[in-house]
């Protein structure tokens, strides 16, 4: 065991890992940030992303060693100061983004980084970057959909059903 | 994932002398690796990692070839070689999903040498030349079937150096619960030759069509290809494709790059 430090959601943090100890499971196990989930544990299915140094990454295929010294960002950081939903979650709520939530953070993860990098992105924008994010309850269009809205794009054309 | 040391050396040398030890294997962006691990199918005694060697990343142009270190992830190669290699970073920017290319590398990818992967086609397809800990191998002589490279147990990628050509470009048929390729074909016009890989379709891993490669030497134009076909004898059959679409698809891809070349 080795005890590692890295910055998660801005406070300093230290906790033992292994060689094998993956960023999921120091997030989750070493210090009870459950928001993070693990679907797949294959790197496919894009529900344990967080951010590492401002980019979003699986961490069910980081080793946690391997990133001791950086940034991290998980969900339980995307909210506001005064605890309410930030901009993309609130959208979620809004346009049904959701139903079942086991994506959700992995969803609103890769959809903030989209948005740092691209703030007013394209549907078609939107769905090539949520491509490692796989959803099985809503069939995306309302994903898709609030990310448009949290980018402050004009969803009101857009249907709730029609997808591509 | 059975247990396993960890070692973060900050530069090459101690890498290199690293990996000397028995039992220790590279890690770089850990994409295929780590899942790889995860099942079992592969237990090293020490991992070491190249994520935190600063030579061994970078993108820089060096007269008519783009030099790309081996720790350089796919999302910086998108981006920092757009400008000199477009249908390199246009490559990049299509493997895995934006979290896949935030961690995956050249290097990890190209000494794994997946059967489906893209860079290998890239490598292939620009005449490469893949600079080593201990030597230079051109392209031709590093892939040796799947997953099966010309690199030593304990030998490091550190760059790999690109011709850049007149125009090339990629064409990928997205295998979408993987997003490997399925069939991929990368086209590279160099004025005097034209040079042609398949990654995803032989069991024999990326290989150059050389038939396409004369037919388009004498007229880039995805006309030129109208009648060439390849046998599915010893193309890749999976629960995706069988063999013969395979071969089907080495045609078509080969076609739209050459149609998408810039």
């Amino acid at each position: 065991m080795n005890t590692i430090s890295m910055t998660v959601n801005g406070k300093t943090v230290s906790a033992e890992a292994e060689g094998r100890t993956l960023l999921s499971g120091f997030l989750r196990e070493g210090l009870g940030l459950t928001g993070t989930h693990v679907g797949c544990d294959t790197s496919q299915c894009g529900a344990c992303v967080v951010h590492v140094d401002g980019k979003p990454v699986k961490s069910c295929s980081v080793l946690a060693m391997d990133v001791a010294g950086s940034e991290i960002r998980t969900i339980e950081g995307m909210a506001n100061s005064d605890g309410s939903l930030n901009a993309i979650q609130q959208a979620f709520q809004d346009h049904h983004g959701l139903q079942c939530g086991f994506c959700t953070p992995g969803m609103v993860m890769a959809a903030a980084a989209l948005l740092a990098e691209n703030p007013r992105p394209t549907e078609a924008e939107i769905r090539d970057y949520l491509e490692g994010n796989i959803c099985r309850c809503t069939g995306y269009q309302n994903i898709v959909k609030a990310v448009m809205a949290a980018s402050g794009q004009d969803v009101s054309e857009m249907s709730a059903i029609a997808a591509q | 994932m059975y247990a396993f040391d960890f070692v973060k050396p900050a530069t090459l040398s101690d890498a290199v002398a690293a990996m000397e030890q028995e039992g220790a294997q590279a890690l770089a962006g850990g994409q295929t690796l780590l899942p790889t691990m995860k099942q079992r199918l592969n237990a090293p005694d020490i991992l070491i990692s190249l994520n935190g060697i600063a030579e061994l990343r970078g993108v820089r142009r060096e007269e008519d070839a783009l030099v790309i270190g081996a720790a350089t992830t796919h999302t910086e190669v998108a981006r920092d070689a757009a400008a000199d290699y477009p249908g390199l970073a246009a490559l990049a920017g299509q493997i895995g999903d934006p979290s896949v290319r935030n961690r995956g590398t050249l290097g990890g990818s190209v000494a794994n040498n997946d059967p489906s992967a893209c860079y290998p086609a890239a490598v292939l397809g620009s005449g490469a030349t893949i600079a080593t800990s201990k030597r230079e191998i051109a392209a031709d002589d590093f892939f040796q079937g799947m997953f099966a490279t010309a690199l030593d147990d304990d030998e490091l990628i550190t760059a790999i150096r690109f011709p850049i050509p007149h125009k090339a470009a990629y064409a990928k048929f997205h295998q979408p619960a993987s997003r490997f390729a399925l069939t991929g074909a990368f086209v590279a016009n160099f004025g005097d030759g034209v040079r042609v890989a398949i990654t995803g379709a032989s069991e024999e891993g990326v290989f150059r069509w050389t038939e396409a490669e004369a037919a388009l030497s004498d007229n880039f134009d995805a006309a030129a290809l109208d009648g060439l076909t390849l046998p599915a004898k010893g193309m890749i059959g999976d629960l995706h494709g069988t063999p013969e679409y395979r071969a089907h698809l080495v045609a078509v891809m080969t076609r739209r790059a050459v149609a998408a070349a810039r």
